[in-house]
């Protein structure tokens, strides 16, 4: 691959991005994460965010799928989306817009699963898909293969995962993440709380989601599924700027 | 049928007016039956006068027929479909003695009849008017307490609370057991009571060429249908309006098609139905008709029933 | 990028009762298939905002306008009374905190749902029960308790009565004045649970009451914070709740466990 292609097959851009965050519960206190960051990452490509603990490794995860609102900054995703595709910026974009974004485009898989009432484990990882209008039954379907290769139990589909250990959510909160072929895939420590197995499940969806074209950004603590899935890594420590 | 100028020079018993009212109330109310022939179905408010009669005995019908009634008017009064009820003979001496008019049983000799709870068997005719003596003119009452709400729904004509109270009949007994005060739909505009008229009586209201008009006393409203109106019994299209059918004829005439009482005989359970409308029924059998039931009988019947009136 | 006009437009609009400000110069947007939730304290004005836009109050000052089928964006209070009554009864859905305000008691689960069809002139009595029928069994009450009359229903079928009576016209937005409040915390997850289903299944735009955070969590994709009539925070669900920038919505969010 050539530089250019590299650059033409860009999937995000991060642009001086700054994070600070303002803590009035406790007088005001001032805490700034990053400051002026840039980041690329090109379709296909995995970078690895890294830095030591309260480095801002999720911070900037979460202000990637405009869960956190920066500072400053901009991060342009390209989206393919209803109305015509483009980059956008989920750093300023209006919020219907934004959640257009995650439905097509920005996929996230957070450290853990948030339960929802009542809703079996099946229909958790389908949900994402069905939104997307494919029929319920397909939707399904891939749900359950998903689940299968993470090693959930065909008997546990049907119940909601509040009961689940915590591995087992966080297997549940990957198939769901991965339920959609998202072009751009943010993972918060998606194997922390997984045994080898299960690890190495997740290491291959990975390398099958950068085959498709993926973009992916990711933290991993794990230093061997780093080094299996990432191309780059992205040093949170030598980003915080005087914000 | 002449509706005559006020004869203020012909107080017929000392202190009162013809007809009782003073000519000012009189015009206050001809104003707004006017507005609500004018409105057909439309409840017009009036700033009633006292009657000498209890609320429930039919002041606003009285005030009604009070206020159009003239010397050349002859009067029937019916309650029930009986001219003989205490009621009745009470509204009737009330204005043979206040406005000294003719009175009659003959449905088709007289040019006003007021009425409680019937409409008289036989067909009324052009020139006529029938006042309806009304308790409750709301329709929507029972079902939206709220007066001002309730106007709202007629304003904006928001009918479908009055379907819903159907809907509930329907669910509940298998078929819209409302049999009285069956509300229909005047002109194709306004929700009206009949008052608490049998459903049998409904489809009388309709197209009717005498002019109905209807008086509340307690809650002083005036509303009135014109000759030659629609008047559209509220119904489903898989449970249409029908009326009450019996599986009897009247006891006495022998009538096939007409409201029947069912009267209790004696305390074994005998029992037999007779036309409510009184006068109907002795005219037909005055031409001959006769029920099942013999001479002997009617003649018993006849009896009790007078003797009912004298309890009363 | 061209964004779709919105199915709700709401500029400066003030409510005052007297010298209280309400709901003071409050102005935001709603599209089409989108949940917002309103939370703050109580007292902060949000029933007051609520009633503002469903044509239930007329604001002191600004303008509601909604996207009438065929019309375009109208000023709601420029509507005729009757018109702005049928739009609630047919485009639009109330569920009221207090059932009681919601619903006739004295009308059988059946009567209520089948109401607002009998208001657009349904007359088929079959078509209409069915219809209720299927309603009721989509808010999962029992069918044999159609006849019913609600009084005696718990406060949660009651409030599943209630959507499902005004669900029942496939209304395009919905208010909702604290769906949940007052309901214990098994019977609040099942509700919550049915509302989020209803609202992705029929594409549904809501606004949604709501003092408990984590029932805006799972319903709504925006929130607006209210302090004292005023807006003091808005934006997507999880960013308000995950990263507050105002001082009253951290504390608001701080004050409780997790949500
Ligand atoms: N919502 C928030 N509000 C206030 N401060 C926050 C918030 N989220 C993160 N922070 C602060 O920002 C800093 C960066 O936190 P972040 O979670 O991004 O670190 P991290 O690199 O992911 O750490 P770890 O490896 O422990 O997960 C920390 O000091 C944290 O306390
Ligand atoms: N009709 C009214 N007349 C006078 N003041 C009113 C009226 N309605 C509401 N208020 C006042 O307006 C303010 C906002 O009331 P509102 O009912 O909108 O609050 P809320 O946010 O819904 O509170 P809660 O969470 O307790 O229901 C309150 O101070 C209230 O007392
Ligand atoms: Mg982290
Ligand atoms: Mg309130
Ligand atoms: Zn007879």
């Amino acid at each position: 691959m050539t530089q250019e292609d590299n650059e033409s097959a860009a999937a995000i851009r991060v642009e001086n991005l700054t994070k600070t965050f303002v803590l009035h519960v406790q007088g005001g206190a001032r805490l700034p994460v990053f400051a002026d960051l840039s980041l690329e990452v090109a379709a296909g490509e995995c970078v690895a965010l890294y830095g030591p603990s309260g480095s801002g490794k999720s911070t900037l995860l979460r202000s990637l799928y405009a869960n956190y609102k920066p500072g400053r900054g901009h991060v342009w995703v390209r989206h393919a989306g209803d109305s015509g595709g483009g980059w956008i910026d989920m750093a300023g974009a209006p919020p219907h817009r934004v959640l257009e974004v995650r439905r097509r485009t920005v996929g996230y898989v957070s450290q853990f699963l948030r339960v929802i009432p009542r809703v079996p484990a099946r229909d958790i990882v389908a949900e994402p898909l069905h939104a997307l209008g494919v029929p319920l039954a397909d939707a399904r379907a891939r749900a359950e293969a998903l689940l299968g290769r993470l090693n959930i139990p065909a008997a546990m589909w049907d119940l909601a995962p509040a009961t689940f250990s915590g591995g087992e959510q966080q297997r549940v909160n990957i198939a769901r993440g991965f339920a959609v072929d998202y072009p751009v895939l943010l993972l918060d420590e998606p194997t922390a709380s997984l045994d080898a197995g299960n690890r190495a499940v997740v290491v291959d969806l990975i390398h099958e989601a950068k085959a498709r074209g993926a973009a992916v950004v990711g933290i991993f603590h794990d230093d061997e599924v780093r080094e299996a899935v990432a191309e780059r890594v992205f040093d949170l420590s030598k980003e915080r700027g005087a914000a | 049928m002449t509706r005559a100028a006020p004869q203020s020079e012909s107080v017929v018993e000392a202190g009162y007016n013809f007809a009782y009212l003073d000519e000012q109330t009189k015009r206050m109310i001809r104003r707004c039956i006017l507005k609500a022939v004018a409105v057909p179905g439309y409840q017009v408010p009036f700033g009633g006068r006292e009657m000498p009669l209890p609320y429930g005995w039919g002041t606003g019908g009285m005030q009604v027929t009070a206020s159009i009634i003239g010397r050349a008017d002859t009067l029937k009064v019916i309650d029930q479909g009986a001219d003989d009820t205490t009621n009745a003979v009470n509204i009737r001496r009330f204005f043979a003695r206040t406005a000294e008019v003719p009175t009659t049983e003959a449905t088709a000799e007289a040019s006003i009849v007021q009425t409680r709870h019937r409409v008289p068997e036989d067909p009324l005719a052009e020139g006529q008017i029938i006042v309806y003596q009304v308790p409750q003119p709301e329709p929507l009452r029972a079902l939206e307490p709220r007066e001002v709400e309730c106007r709202k729904m007629h304003a904006y004509k928001e009918y479908g609370l009055m379907q819903v109270s159907l809907y509930e009949d329907i669910a509940r007994f298998g078929e819209i057991a409302t049999s009285y005060s069956y509300p229909v739909m005047v002109n194709d505009r306004y929700l009206m009571s009949p008052t608490p008229i049998p459903k049998f009586d409904n489809p009388k209201m309709d197209d009717c060429p005498a002019l109905q008009l209807f008086g509340a006393g307690r809650e002083k409203r005036i509303y009135a249908v014109p000759p030659y109106t629609r008047v559209k019994s509220l119904d489903f299209d898989d449970h249409p309006f029908a009326i009450q059918q019996w599986e009897e004829d009247c006891a006495l005439c022998g009538a096939e098609e007409t409201f029947l009482d069912e009267v209790i005989l004696d305390d074994k359970g005998g029992k037999m139905y007779v036309c409510s409308d009184s006068h109907f029924c002795e005219r037909r059998r005055a031409e001959g008709h006769r029920g099942r039931l013999s001479e002997g009988a009617a003649k018993a019947y006849a009896a009790a029933v007078g003797a009912d009136v004298e309890e009363a | 990028m061209e964004t779709p006009s919105p199915l709700l437009r709401v500029r400066n609009l003030t409510q005052a009762f007297g010298p209280l400000l309400a709901c003071a110069d409050i102005s935001f947007e709603l599209h089409s298939g989108e949940v917002l939730g309103v939370v703050g304290e109580s007292g902060s004005g949000k029933t007051t905002l609520l009633n503002c836009l469903s044509a239930r109050l007329t604001p002191t000052n600004g303008i509601v306008e909604y996207d009438l089928r065929g019309r375009g964006l109208t000023d709601i209070y420029a509507l005729s009374e009757p018109e702005r009554r049928l739009l609630l009864r047919t485009d639009w859905g109330v569920v009221m905190q207090n059932p009681r305000d919601g619903l006739r008691m004295n009308v059988s689960a059946g009567g209520n749902v089948g109401e607002r069809l009998m208001a657009v002139g349904a007359r088929h009595y079959g078509a209409i029960r069915r219809e209720a029928e299927d309603w009721l069994a989509k808010v999962e009450l029992d069918l044999g308790r159609m006849d019913d009359k609600p009084k005696h229903f718990s406060g949660g079928m009651q409030q599943r009565l209630q959507i499902a009576r005004n669900l029942v016209t496939k209304p395009r937005l919905v208010f909702m004045d604290e769906p949940t409040g007052g309901l214990d915390v098994s019977v609040q997850a099942r509700l919550l649970d049915l509302l989020r289903g209803l609202v992705r299944e029929l594409r549904l735009s809501a606004i949604i009451v709501t003092h408990d955070l984590a029932v805006a969590r799972l319903l709504a994709d925006r929130l607006m914070v209210m302090k004292d009539g005023k807006v003091v925070e808005t934006g997507l669900t999880d960013q308000v709740l995950d990263d507050p920038h105002h001082p009253y919505t951290q504390l608001l969010v701080s004050s409780v466990l997790q949500v």
